[in-house]
């Protein structure tokens, strides 16, 4: 528009002289211009091409839609709808998952004169979808159409009638978009590249303006106000579905790139999802679910406020204005209201109460310190107010306090940490001001203390030492702290509190020590420093808890033999196993049947567990009991199994029956167990008939399926005894429709244990010769040769087994050969493993059937590695390694019989 | 040879202190008394010197709170701290078991000797405690609100003043109310270590 203008001015100007001279200028003027329109018109193009959609301007799109939709001719659409209601703080409807795509929603248009259409609106621009699918009301994301650049090109093209009455729109239309354009919005519009548009209905004008307006306002309301509203009472479903919003709103808000102009709000989320994934790097995986961020309630100004607030309001007035006196009477009054009430809890917060709170830590007066501590121990329980305490820089100060002389305040400044430190970014805060040091430093005031000395200061020093391992405890959930314990020298200081008999230090000692054994450092000083010692003797406690935690450390502790082989030695498989027989407290039980399955590895263990009458115990909870217990139920069972004795054992208990059952199930860790514990009965002929008769080969062979590779492999092995056993085992293999063809596929896995695992089922498969033409038909032969080149020496070794077998049948061999699966063979004779050498010799003796593998292995100096191996104490080995070399022999003899006659 | 004299005195009290200890307090005593009453008797202490002495040595520095403590230490009331009424005052306060000190705070706060801590009594002690707000009347009324605050807590009978029983059960109750009307005890990282 401008432009145009000056052009008039450039030609008013000019014509106003008629010189002929500037007759030219103006000819060249016009010309310069007519350029310098086209130039700007072109690059609009070309940037109108590149922008990208964002919500803001779907939404504007979509809400101006629909003010002209409805009934009547003169409607552009009879109706415009999103598909859902609930809009995340980033403006789009799509899901998170995918938002990931950038889209950003799904609107259903009814056009006058075609039927529905169900449309996404992604950053890239406006495409047809599936459809919503009929059952579930779930979308089609499918795309179904071109990519068009708006919404009004799209259904422009689509429907005819809306081009129409489109057109019959006047200016107002545009000139509300170009009210939206002096919007301070930084997102460019590309409604300014659309059709130019003509005459509105004058009496759509106002309402339109209108709503316009409010809608504005709404969207600024929201991105300003980001927090919930509060409520007394939140209903705790509630409460999860509003934290998962949030979850899912940070999400969008990390993927969305395209999205609309960054408000401070966002920018916040942004900043926050980054610090999120730095802190995920530095942290370790133990930690709870607490460490999701609860949305924010804050106190709403209309809300029923209960008269606590009030109260309330009136102590922190003394707080901030009285003298040590007045603030000493205001916190102990303070303290008698109920701060467990999150009614109270937050009303402290909200009336400024936590800033004055946290203040006066910073005061001289030790009066007012231990005051304020013991409030913020209590309201620090709140999951909000810790983030509050984190946010008004608390941590510091509570970790310098820790330095103070003055024993019960750092008892309590211990205590509030161990309450404030319950998730990532307060973990952090802690470690960084040296707080770990410094909890760590409290744990010594037991030992230092004479035996000469009063028994109160014995008390007080105890009471100091039990509040830095509580403190420790909350702080040990994140792996660099385990690390900053443990180089603080935390690891013998722990083990000497465990020769304590105070159950209160010692449930934190413990749960320190449990939480850290995840750590392969931690796992070696438990062993060096007696600990579990100490921790078989207090499994022997009368307190359920402590029980626990003392089974948990050595659940996590128990992975290595030598701690196994303690737990015996100290006498701790007895208790463990007595406690069996407690089923009530479902944590105690989880944690007790762990240390049950990793100390059933080994093998003494196991008869100790027999003698003790635990087997029969666990096939008793096989039933009716919470996964985690199953877990570990399932996987000590799977370990006792090993042996001939427990195998007839679980049999005769009934165990067999349950954990055929539980292959059915959909925890992963769970089918991984169960398919050991099955596979490891299926080795008795007599318990295979009854998995057999319970349909558990199906359920076995189904799980190859499992989308999980653990158990796939898991599945794979337990089907090999199976096979083995089972009667008429090649009838039931062929029984399993597209069994077969299932096995040989998972061939093309890149798990090294799915592939190991999958070539000896094949093995076992392929002894039955129908089997066999059958996996040959489903090309086992170029799979396995493909294969051939690994490293692994159990995927050499089974490999080897399975190439060994698939020889049997037509001109396997020959086609081996073919794949060159023959040279990469005879390298594995020069692996350090006896296995892979026998299963290699009796692989090539098969392929050296053939001619032209004999060649092949002759050229690649077989025959000097098979003489080593005629030479071994393995009778099988030898046998087929000779039986190898008379054949390439034979073949030599018969070439040069060949020549000579 | 002043000493020797004393020595025998405080063997009627029941303290915490060693004799040494004792022998160590008197010879400050006369030290105070000495440098104190050059012009004036030989008797003790006046107001005015232990006064100085609370702020100069325990840190104290409320004037009205440093009268009481003076009364409290006077026992026989005669304005004037006698070598056996400083002995026993100083064991309280620096080697007091918490009931000492419970009963000491409590003499402290209650001026009349009637027994009670009254309503006016607290206001009295309570006058100082709030920073100057915009008038007198609000910090009044500010004042009178943080007296009922306290007798909220510690009046258990709900007579409208505190009893030493009230007193000790609030107290026992929570440590932090032992000087609740103000400090009237050395300073507590004094007494810590």
């Amino acid at each position: 528009m401008k432009e145009d203008t000056s052009v008039v001015n450039i030609l008013d100007k000019i014509t106003k002289d008629e010189d002929p001279e500037s007759e030219i200028k103006m000819k060249l003027g016009k010309l310069l211009k007519q350029l310098d329109l086209h130039l700007l018109n072109r690059s609009l193009k070309h940037i109108s091409l590149e922008i990208c959609l964002n919500p803001t301007i779907v939404k504007n799109d979509i809400e101006l839609l629909k003010h002209f939709s409805g009934k009547g001719e003169q409607t552009v659409l009879e109706s415009i709808d999103y598909t859902s209601d609930y809009e995340f703080s980033n403006g789009c409807r799509a899901p998170p998952w995918r938002q990931i795509h950038g889209e950003i929603c799904y609107v259903l248009v009814k056009p006058h004169d075609v039927e529905a259409l169900c449309i996404t609106c992604s950053a890239e621009g406006v495409f047809l979808n599936g459809g919503k699918t009929d059952d579930e009301g779930e979308i089609n994301y499918e795309r179904k159409s071109e990519i068009y650049k708006d919404l009004v090109t799209f259904l422009k093209e689509k429907s005819a009638k809306f081009s129409e009455n489109m057109s019959k729109q006047d200016v107002r239309f545009s000139e509300e978009w170009k009210k939206e354009k002096e919007e301070p919005k930084e997102a460019p519009k590309k409604e300014e590249a659309a059709a130019p548009h003509k005459a509105l209905p004058a009496s759509g004008k106002s309402m339109l303006e209108k709503n316009q307006i409010n809608f504005g306002r709404s969207q600024m309301t929201k991105r300003l106000e980001p927090s919930l509203n509060w409520k007394a009472t939140v209903d705790f479903k509630e409460h999860k579905s509003l934290l998962r919003d949030t979850q899912e709103e940070k999400h969008g808000g990390r993927l969305e790139r395209s999205g609309p102009p960054v408000s401070p709000g966002r920018a916040q989320l942004v900043r926050k999802s980054a610090e999120k994934i730095e802190e995920m790097i530095s942290e370790s995986s133990s930690e709870s679910e607490e460490d999701e961020e609860p949305p924010d309630h804050r106190q709403e100004a209309n809300a029923d406020l209960p008269s606590e607030y009030w109260q309330i309001q009136k102590l922190v007035k003394y707080l901030k204005g009285g003298n040590q006196t007045a603030t000493v009477i205001a916190l102990c009054s303070m303290k008698d209201f109920n701060l467990a009430q999150e009614t109270c809890q937050l009303a402290i917060r909200d009336v400024g109460g936590l800033e004055v709170l946290i203040n006066l830590l910073d005061t001289d007066e030790v009066k007012c310190k231990i005051g304020s501590l013991k409030i913020l121990k209590e309201i620090s329980h709140n999951p909000q107010i810790r983030r509050n305490i984190v946010d008004l820089g608390g941590l510091p100060i509570l970790v310098n306090i820790l330095d103070s002389p003055h024993k019960s305040l750092k008892c309590l400044a211990a205590e509030t940490i161990a309450n404030v430190a319950k998730f990532r970014r307060a973990r952090r805060a802690v470690r960084h001001h040296g707080g770990i040091t410094k909890l760590v430093a409290l744990l010594d005031c037991a030992q230092n203390s004479e035996p000469a000395q009063s028994s109160l200061y014995d008390a007080r020093d105890v009471e100091v030492a039990r509040c830095g391992a509580l403190a420790l405890w909350s702080c040990s959930k994140s792996y660099a702290n385990k690390e900053a314990i443990r180089k603080a020298g935390g690891i013998p200081l722990l083990a000497g509190l465990l020769k304590t008999s105070h159950e209160n230090m010692l449930i934190p000692v413990v749960g320190t020590l449990q939480e850290c054994a995840s750590e392969e450092n931690y796992r070696a000083a438990i062993k060096a420093e007696r600990i579990i010692e100490n921790l078989v003797k207090n499994l022997n406690s009368e307190n359920e808890q402590l029980q626990e935690h003392c089974a948990m450390a050595i659940y996590q502790c128990a992975e290595d033999k030598e701690t196994r082989d303690l737990v015996r030695l100290h006498g701790g498989l007895k208790p463990l196993a007595s406690l069996l027989n407690n089923t009530d407290n479902k944590e105690r039980l989880a944690a007790v049947t762990g240390a049950i399955w990793k100390c059933s590895i080994s093998k003494e263990n196991v008869t100790k567990f027999r003698e003790y009458k635990a087997i029969e115990t666990l096939v008793g909870l096989l039933t009716d009991q919470p996964e985690e217990v199953l877990v570990n139920v399932v996987g000590a069972l799977g370990e006792c199994c090993q042996e001939y004795e427990n195998r007839v054992l679980v049999r005769k208990c009934g165990g067999i029956q349950p954990l055929v059952n539980l292959l059915v199930g959909i925890n992963q860790t769970l089918l991984v167990n169960v398919t050991k514990a099955v596979g490891a009965c299926a080795v008795e002929p007599e318990s295979m008939m009854i998995i057999d008769r319970l349909d558990g080969v199906r359920l076995l062979w189904s799980l190859l399926k499992n989308p999980h590779p653990d158990v796939k492999a898991s599945a794979a092995w337990a089907l090999c005894p199976c096979i083995q056993n089972a009667k008429d085992a090649g009838e039931m293999v062929r029984s399993f429709v597209g069994g077969l063809e299932l096995v040989v596929n998972l061939l093309k896995s890149d798990n090294k244990e799915v592939l190991a695992s999958v070539c000896a089922a094949i093995t076992n498969i392929a002894k039955d010769q129908e089997n066999l033409a059958v996996i040959t038909d489903h090309g086992v032969v170029p799979l396995l040769s493909k294969l051939a080149n690994t490293n692994n020496d159990k995927l050499r070794r089974h490999l080897a087994e399975a190439i060994s077998r698939c020889c049997m049948w037509g001109r396997n061999r020959v086609t081996f050969g073919e794949y060159k699966a023959v040279a990469p063979l005879v390298r594995y004779l020069r692996s350090n493993d006896a296995n892979v050498h026998r299963a290699t010799a009796q692989a090539l003796y098969q392929l050296s059937e053939d001619a032209d593998n004999c060649i092949t292995m002759h050229e690649n100096g077989a025959v000097k590695l098979l003489l080593d191996m005629v030479g071994s104490p393995d009778q099988d080995l030898q046998e087929a390694a000779a039986g190898c070399i008379s054949n390439i022999r034979r073949l030599a003899l018969a070439t040069e019989k060949a020549r000579y006659t | 040879t002043q000493l020797k004299i004393h020595v025998g005195l405080p063997k009627t009290l029941t303290t915490n202190i060693k004799k040494s200890e004792v022998e160590c307090l008197l010879r400050v005593f006369h030290s105070l008394v000495e440098k104190a009453n050059v012009r004036l008797n030989n008797f003790g202490l006046d107001r005015n010197a232990f006064r100085a002495i609370l702020h100069s040595i325990f840190g104290m520095t409320d004037d009205m709170l440093m009268n009481r403590v003076f009364f409290a230490f006077d026992k026989d009331n005669d304005n004037c701290i006698n070598a056996k009424e400083w002995v026993k005052g100083l064991s309280v306060f620096l080697r007091g078991t918490f009931e000492e000190k419970l009963k000491f705070c409590f003499e402290v706060y209650y001026l009349n000797s009637d027994g009670y801590i009254s309503r006016e009594e607290i206001f009295d002690m309570l006058k100082n405690s709030l920073h100057q707000q915009s008038s007198e009347e609000e910090t009044d009324e500010g004042i009178k609100e943080l007296v009922d605050i306290t007798l909220k807590k510690m009046d258990f009978d709900n007579d409208g003043k505190i009893s030493f029983a009230d007193f000790e059960k609030a107290v026992k109750e929570e440590r932090l109310l032992l000087e609740v009307f103000g400090p009237c005890l050395p300073e507590a990282k004094v007494q810590c270590q």
